[in-house]
């Protein structure tokens, strides 16, 4: 079959690789019908993320059908049309039970490497790091998925597969970032980053009950896409992030904070962002946290972080004297995508929000390597690439 | 199908959605790969050139009849060999774009330089080919054009902002919609947040 493989940093590539077959009794094969390209896939494109090895299958969000299933999974059939959560999940594990899902015990089949590196491990992950089971990803014709008799999500044929298949990622993602901020009719949520998290953050909170919603970025199209659900902007490039939200909530600061960005925030505008640039090259430092710093600096006192952007290491001159004395509370974590997916595909199916609105390309999957490019830079408008096998 | 209503803009599986969301995209990955490869192939012939220029330069001034003129066909090799190392040191096409045109002024300036060889007595000794020299710099400006002219429309394009302003993805307005998930959510005990702080608000 047809995959697109990380071959090592900034260069992925459409390749043939041998078809997934069953492997464990609760597995299930899902031919791809569609795929996308997540901002976290470039953390692995621009070499970001440990554990990577060469000819890895990329991809975590994906749906399609049900090709074969194992002889232990009574859950699905041949023909079922599923969305594939990107964590995946036995759903018997103490974790599970307690609907933490993005840190099940036991999906991880590299336990115990991420025992050694995170102290415990956290959930296998489809098309990602070795750290997180270094399970081949849907950026491909088809997928194995273990434990399939529970993390697949089964979706109605009368929803198109641009509308169901965020479910698997990004729609919960920015869902959770807005729920982890226990959002009251009277606040304020200020959003760092207009990628596709962020505008399902932004559309979230402001479903949530929202006093008014604030996304910051620099990119006039994002921007527009914000504002088109009612959000207020600010272009970091033209104003002051601190003047702005001080004047939009009396001088106090946003109540809760939200961090779509993650690990490679922009360098360019502040001098902080060109020291962590510095500090990446030399190796000292792998992630840049202006986002962090900036939101632990305007968020009111006793207000909430939410962090959904990706962070993959170590993170320098973070102000925790700031956090402390503020008495802010850090909400972070991969999603726990089952979690939200019954209540969320409900709230599609009665017409509340419809995930498509973020789609900007629709390519073949051999275009995959260029479609990252244009992703990554931005070009020609580019907030959402999905991609058809 | 999606909603039309309720994004405010055909479903992305309309067929003539797709179109357009194609159309957003003006040159084609394998096109823009071509441009990339042809920007590249031209910066390494540029820092091959160049180096030739530096280090042979009495060979390259004998065969371009520019023999007595050393010193200015090293000016010419260093800047061949930065321009090189300026093409494929850019990532994007703007950047790149910029360091193509600049090639593009260095074969005019290399042409004035070999026509007025030409003329002179000095090229036409054995040996000599300040012609064919022209020739090859002809030609290669020309490729130099094309590549810089392509990488200009990729570099307008990405710069385009496409306007979103209709793509709300909820069902109504926002101040409609504003709270409309709380009729049928709870918030979950584990994410709740400090509720003094609320109720403070709220009183």
């Amino acid at each position: 079959m047809k995959a697109l493989c990380w071959q090592g940093k900034h260069d992925v590539r459409h390749e043939t690789v041998p078809d997934p077959r069953i492997e464990e009794p609760r597995d299930a094969i899902i031919k791809v019908s569609s795929c996308a390209i997540c901002g976290s896939d470039l953390h692995l494109f621009d070499g970001f993320m440990p554990g990577m090895e060469q000819g890895d299958v990329l991809g975590h969000e994906f749906m399609g059908e049900v090709v074969e299933v194992g002889p232990g999974n009574q859950k699905l059939r041949v023909g079922d049309r599923v969305v594939v959560p990107f964590t995946i999940c036995c759903g018997d594990c103490e974790q599970c039970l307690r609907g933490n899902f993005s840190v099940c015990e036991r999906s991880n089949r590299n336990k115990e490497a991420a025992d050694k590196v995170f102290g415990h491990t956290t959930a296998g992950l489809f098309g990602y790091t070795h750290l997180t089971g270094g399970y081949a990803g849907g950026q491909a014709e088809y997928v194995r998925v273990p434990y399939a008799d529970v993390t697949p999500v089964k979706v109605p044929r009368s929803l198109s597969d641009e509308q169901v298949l965020f479910l698997g990622d990004i729609f919960p993602t920015g869902w959770q970032a807005a729920v982890q901020c226990d959002i009251q009719r009277t606040d304020t949520v200020a959003i760092w980053g207009a990628g596709p998290v962020g505008q399902f953050a932004a559309r979230s909170a402001w479903l949530l009950g929202a006093r008014q919603v604030v996304v910051i970025d620099r990119l006039p199209d994002r921007l527009s896409m914000a504002r088109a659900c009612g959000a207020l902007t600010i272009n970091f490039d033209r104003e002051s992030v601190f003047e702005r939200l001080n004047e939009l909530t009396g001088g106090k600061g946003p109540e809760k904070c939200i961090d779509a960005v993650g690990m490679e925030s922009h360098v360019g505008a502040t001098v902080d962002t060109f020291y962590d640039r510095a500090k990446q090259v030399l190796m000292a430092e792998t992630d840049r946290p202006h986002v962090l710093r900036e939101m632990i600096y305007v968020c009111r006192p006793a207000g909430v972080l939410s962090i959904p952007g990706v962070y993959g290491g170590l993170v320098d001159k973070i102000p925790f004297g700031m956090l402390m004395n503020k008495g802010l509370t850090v909400r972070t974590g991969q999603t726990h995508v089952n979690r939200w997916t019954d209540d969320l595909l409900r709230r599609i199916e009665e017409g509340q929000i419809d995930p498509s609105f973020v789609v900007t390309h629709i390519e073949p999957l051999a275009n995959g390597p260029q479609m990252y490019k244009t992703f990554r830079d931005k070009q020609h408008g580019c907030i959402k690439v999905v991609l058809k096998p | 199908m999606s909603n039309p209503e309720l994004t405010g803009r055909p479903s992305p599986l309309d067929t003539k959605a797709r179109a357009a969301a194609r159309a957003a995209t003006p040159t084609s990955p394998r096109h823009s790969s071509a441009t990339a490869k042809l920007a590249r192939g031209l910066g390494w012939f540029s820092i091959g050139l160049g180096l030739m220029e530096i280090i042979a330069t009495r060979t390259v001034a004998r065969r371009t009849g520019l023999l007595g003129r050393e010193s200015l066909l090293r000016v010419h090799g260093m800047r061949e060999v930065a321009n090189g190392v300026g093409i494929l040191a850019s990532r994007k096409p703007a950047p790149q774009s910029g360091w193509m045109w600049g090639r593009v002024v260095g074969d005019a300036l290399d042409l004035t330089t070999v026509t007025a060889a030409a003329a002179a007595a000095k090229a036409r000794r054995p040996g000599s080919h300040p012609v064919a020299a022209m020739v090859a710099v002809a030609g290669v400006a020309m490729l130099d054009v094309v590549c810089a002219r392509s990488l200009q429309r990729q570099a307008n394009a990405a710069r385009q902002t496409t306007d979103y302003s209709n793509r709300s993805g909820i069902g109504a307005s926002p101040e409609q919609v504003r709270g409309a998930a709380l009729k049928t959510f709870m918030q979950p005990p584990d994410m709740q947040a400090m509720p003094q702080a609320d109720t403070t608000v709220l009183r």
